[in-house]
């Protein structure tokens, strides 16, 4: 089991990554009026057909490899909807997938965002002819990354260099913790 | 509060000195550490492990190793993974990793040219 939505998102990602996806769109909203939290990933990776589609998201139905593979999407639409939300996803060959899970805010079981620092810092120098776009949305502002800008400024200087690094992880924590409000 | 957050300009210096550092042979890495990333990997915590080989890049100042990730790889009892590879194409595969074996790998493997045989896995990847 994942105990972080920020693994969750992760998962999401790489789904995406492994898609073939070169853009890549991460939206989370926190609206804590409403008490809801949306999270939503949109690619334009390979997509699916309206059976694969349907199969991704059934946990009884199990990929090629081992039991307990392939199981990401089930576990993540079993949360979103545990937590008094909804899970939906939407996608087409050729095309593009998105994905989009809500909960409530307060729900006893929701998980925590936990470490979205490390996943996004993670995802994002790992693959860096993917362009991502991160939103994060809330009561307290929004804070918007374009990793397609780092990219001009760094040139042909790896994302995985040392400065590079350390910067990116400050830049992540200060700019999130200063819209992040549920935990 | 807005003017003391970093601020993505603040890259075009870290870029101007990581440039100097870099060796002769431009935009080639010395090392490529891929790590599979898919949902099992992700339970086992590959997140975390990923972290540790970024975290020891950032420690020793490295400027020519280049962090990957791909989907499902091996089997789901050796995760997390990471593959190692150099740039004459010697490639091996740790396992069962965490975060303190990946930064011994770092330290021992990227910077001393050393494997560390008791972290090798030898199951045939997929
Ligand atoms: N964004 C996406 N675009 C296209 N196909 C997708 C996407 N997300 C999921 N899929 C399809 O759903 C399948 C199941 O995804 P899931 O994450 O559950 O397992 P997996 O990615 O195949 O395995 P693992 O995560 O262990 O590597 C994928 O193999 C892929 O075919
Ligand atoms: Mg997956």
């Amino acid at each position: 089991m994942m105990e972080e939505l920020s693994l969750h998102i992760m998962d999401v990602l790489q789904n995406s990554l492994a898609a073939g996806a070169r853009n890549v769109e991460l939206e989370i909203e926190e609206d804590v009026e409403r008490d809801r939290l949306v999270i939503r990933v949109k690619d334009d990776g390979k997509g699916m057909s309206p059976e694969e589609l349907k199969r991704v998201q059934d946990p009884f139905y199990t990929t090629k490899r081992s039991i307990g593979v392939g199981l990401g999407i089930p576990m993540f639409k079993w949360v979103a909807e545990h937590c008094g939300g909804s899970f939906r996803m939407e996608s087409e060959q050729g095309k593009g997938t998105m994905l989009e899970a809500v909960m409530r805010l307060s729900h006893i079981d929701r998980p925590p965002m936990g470490d979205l620092v490390d996943t996004l810092l993670g995802m994002v120098v790992s693959s860096p002819q993917v362009r991502f776009v991160i939103r994060y949305k809330s009561g307290k502002g929004e804070f918007v990354f374009d990793s397609r800008e780092v990219k001009e400024i760094l040139g042909d200087v790896p994302l995985s260099s040392a400065e590079v690094v350390g910067f990116l992880k400050e830049y992540f924590a200060e700019n999130l913790g200063a819209v992040m409000e549920a935990a | 509060m807005a003017d003391k957050i970093r601020t993505l300009d603040q890259l075009r210096k870290i870029r101007e000195e990581t440039r100097k550092k870099m060796s002769i042979r431009e935009g080639k890495y010395r090392f490529k550490i891929t790590i599979p990333m898919g949902t099992s990997g992700i339970v086992m915590g590959a997140r975390e492990v990923m972290k540790a080989f970024l975290d020891a890049i950032e420690e020793h100042g490295l400027t020519d190793v280049v962090v990957t990730q791909t989907g499902f790889m091996g089997s789901r009892n050796i995760q997390p993974v990471a593959i190692v590879e150099d740039d004459q194409g010697n490639k091996v595969t740790y396992g069962n990793l965490t975060p303190e074996k990946a930064k011994e790998i770092v330290e021992r493997h990227i910077i001393k040219g050393e494997k560390v045989q008791s972290y090798l896995v030898l199951t045939p990847l997929e």
